[in-house]
């Protein structure tokens, strides 16, 4: 889509109009606080401190984080190419089944570091093929991606409750999940790294997903600023007349973004599965797809974006636990309605202040919009 | 004749559950017409329901309750033509903002307000639409046939749901007989055209979404005031999404859309009815399956294969004056 705006320097494009953004967000967000009679700024001191203050909470920060990076990544690569993919929800929980599949069946056997590539790979696999149809429809068919995803994702949850109240229920129990895994599905903790720190950790289940997280982070910066897929990719979601007439296929390019976006989602579902719960449960995703959206509008897209906003949600859902037991008129749903607010200021009325800000540096330096070029033809 | 009575039970419950969906369909119906997707008809009803629920039982009236539904609902509405149309913002990104505000501030409003767990106060008689009972519906009653069918389903459901049913000619009379609708739908099309008429596409678009905001109002209200007396955190349940599925389905046309409606309800409605219960040759469906065939349908209309929807050329596309 082209943008009506004239160029910005690159700080002010994507570090301080993503903190006006957020900025504003947060203001609104203190309002609805006040409307129910707290004080905003205790609310805030609260959540910080429930996030920071303690090892614990850093940990739990971290462990909230890692779901986010991965659905974050999710819906930045599928974004890159123009896609706008609001099924991680779904891709994320059936994923859940692949990694039910291999827990299962390896958790007596092998021991945790060969169940967990395989995991991984189920995960991914599953993520990504819950995708493919969506992305074959959308290339081939034209059906629109965003409404055949959410579809996908309602589809998705009742194939989990069905299995889940049913086939993958383990006899004479009364919950809606799987087994507990054995230790041979328990991925280990990283605890001890905050501890190195000098931080007393009672029980929290960062884990060693957090690495495969920044990991994929990594992979996916390389993936679409180093290498020609990513460059199609972003081509395609620039312009998709400008990638047909470049020759790019946008059936594969289609398909290929929306796989991988997929297989990240999958790969989500690892982190509360195995190295949390230890089973799967029904909605164990419960919403960290939705939360991806914000993440990835949050981030600009950005892998290291992606990992600053996945830990400022990590922290809003851990300081938010805290602060509804200081607060109790201020519940873990605050969050959401912040989600909402981030998405609205970050995603669609990211340019409402770009003009007010266009207008400042103009006045003080007019060369740094590019405004020499006005006199002589219109921008 | 028991079988005869278990299926006007099933028609019964498929037009008090296709309501909801009938009014969010249309809402959407308008909006999309004028080019402006909208994803959050869920989170429009959602506020709509919460603040008529909240405000009957705080003002004691039924009316006050609908009328708040719809200011507050027509409210989000402007949020998201304020984001898509004047600052030109993603339209899906603008609904999905919408959809999560509207999911968490109805908990926490509610809970801060009411103190009951995100849940607004039962509702009394009086703060609530009631059954309305046509003439002579009792005595018919016995009637063999008919009767039942009079007293069942023409007799004994609430205003909204007539509401509901009179909107869809009303919807198709506006958008097909009179000017606002052509150039509405002209909007959607081809907006370039309309303003070199000289007619304003965004305050067009801004008119369509009010008519959007309108309806999910009167949807949400009939959640929270007649399904049910009373406000229930994330009643919606996915309405929002049935109904825009429903849309697809109904290839963006008011007749079209009540049938894809009542469809979509019968599948509620049967869901809940055969719980457990076999079926001949089929055997025992699940409950899972019944819930997942609206979208499942949808998915397979959209592929093309019963026909093909195709949306309003200009969907999703900010428009950008030309200078």
């Amino acid at each position: 889509m082209s943008t009506p705006y004239a160029k910005l320097p690159a700080w002010a494009d994507y570090g301080l109009i993503p903190l006006i953004n957020l900025s504003v967000a947060f203001i609104v967000a203190g309002f609805v606080v006040m409307l129910v009679g707290e004080n905003p700024f205790r609310a805030a001191v609260i959540l910080v401190e429930g996030a920071f203050g303690k090892g614990t909470g850093i940990a739990f920060t971290l462990f909230y984080a890692t779901t986010f990076i991965f659905t974050g990544l999710s819906v930045a690569v599928a974004a890159h190419c123009g896609l706008f993919n609001i099924g991680t929800e779904g891709q994320a929980y059936i994923a859940g089944l692949g990694i039910a599949i291999v827990c299962l069946s390896f958790d007596s056997t092998l021991p945790w570091w060969l169940t967990f590539p395989l995991a991984i790979v189920a995960s991914a696999l599953v993520g990504a093929l819950w995708a493919l149809i969506p992305a074959y429809l959308q290339a081939k068919r034209g059906s629109h991606i965003v409404i055949t995803t959410i579809m996908f994702n309602f589809i998705a949850a009742s194939i989990m409750v069905y299995l889940l109240v049913g086939p993958l229920k383990p006899a004479g129990s009364q919950a809606p999940q799987t087994r507990n895994f054995l230790a041979g599905a328990e991925l280990p903790k990283l605890n001890w790294i905050i501890e190195l720190f000098g931080a007393k950790i009672r029980s929290a289940p960062l884990n060693i997903c957090f690495l495969l997280a920044l990991a994929m982070a990594f992979l996916v910066w390389l993936l679409i600023w180093r290498t020609r897929l990513g460059y199609e990719m972003r081509t395609y979601g620039h312009s998709p007349k400008a990638a047909r007439y470049a020759g790019i296929s946008e059936t594969r390019i289609i398909i290929t973004a929306m796989m991988i976006s997929g297989a990240l989602a999958g790969m989500m579902a690892l982190n509360p599965v195995m190295g949390d719960q230890h089973n799967v449960a029904i909605d164990f995703v419960s919403g960290a797809g939705f939360v991806g959206i914000a993440v990835a509008l949050m981030g600009r897209l950005h892998p290291v974006g992606i990992v600053l906003a996945a830990i400022l949600f990590g922290m809003l859902y851990q300081g938010g636990a805290e602060l509804a037991f200081e607060m109790p008129a201020i519940s873990r749903d605050m969050i959401v309605i912040i989600q909402g607010l981030v998405i609205l200021f970050a995603g669609a009325l990211e340019h409402m202040f770009r003009p007010y800000i266009q207008a400042l540096f103009a006045s003080f330096s007019p060369k740094s919009v590019g405004m020499q070029a006005v006199n002589g033809k219109g921008a | 004749m028991d079988i005869f009575n278990a299926i006007i039970q099933v028609l019964d419950s498929t037009i008090r559950l296709s309501v909801p969906l009938l009014l969010a369909c249309l809402a959407g119906l308008y909006s999309e017409r004028a080019g402006i997707f909208d994803i959050g008809l869920e989170g429009k009803m959602l506020v709509g329901a919460f603040a008529g629920a909240a405000a009957a039982s705080v003002f004691h009236s039924a009316l006050i309750g609908l009328g708040m539904a719809v200011l507050i609902s027509v409210a989000f509405a402007l949020v998201h033509g304020f984001a898509s149309i004047t600052h030109r913002g993603n339209q899906i990104v603008s609904g999905v903002a919408i959809n999560f505000v509207a999911a968490g501030s109805t908990i926490i409003l509610g809970q801060a307000w009411f103190q009951q767990g995100g849940r607004t106060p039962a509702l009394q008689p009086g703060e609530r639409f009631e059954a309305i009972i046509w003439p002579g519906a009792d005595a018919a009653r016995d009637v063999p046939i008919i009767g039942p069918i009079y007293a069942e389903l023409i007799s004994g459901h609430s205003i909204l749901v007539y509401f509901a049913f009179a909107m869809v000619p009303f919807t198709w009379w506006v958008l097909f007989r009179t000017r606002f609708g052509l150039r509405l739908r002209a909007v959607g099309e081809n907006p370039a055209a309309v303003d070199t008429a000289g007619i304003s596409v965004a305050w067009l678009r801004y008119r369509a979404l009010i008519c959007t905001g309108i309806l999910t109002g009167f949807a949400g209200a009939y959640l929270s005031m007649v399904q049910n007396g009373g406000f229930v955190k994330d009643m919606t349940a996915g309405k929002g999404y049935i109904a825009l599925a429903a849309l697809i389905f109904a290839k963006w046309k008011p007749v079209n859309a009540m049938f894809a409606c009542l469809l979509f309800g019968f599948l509620d409605a049967a869901s809940i009815r055969l719980q457990g219960t076999p079926l001949p040759i089929v055997g025992k469906v699940s409950v899972q399956f019944m819930q997942a065939l609206p979208y499942v349908l949808t998915v397979i209309l959209l592929a093309g294969f019963i026909g093909k929807a195709i949306p309003p050329r200009a969907g999703g596309v900010p428009y950008v004056k030309e200078r």
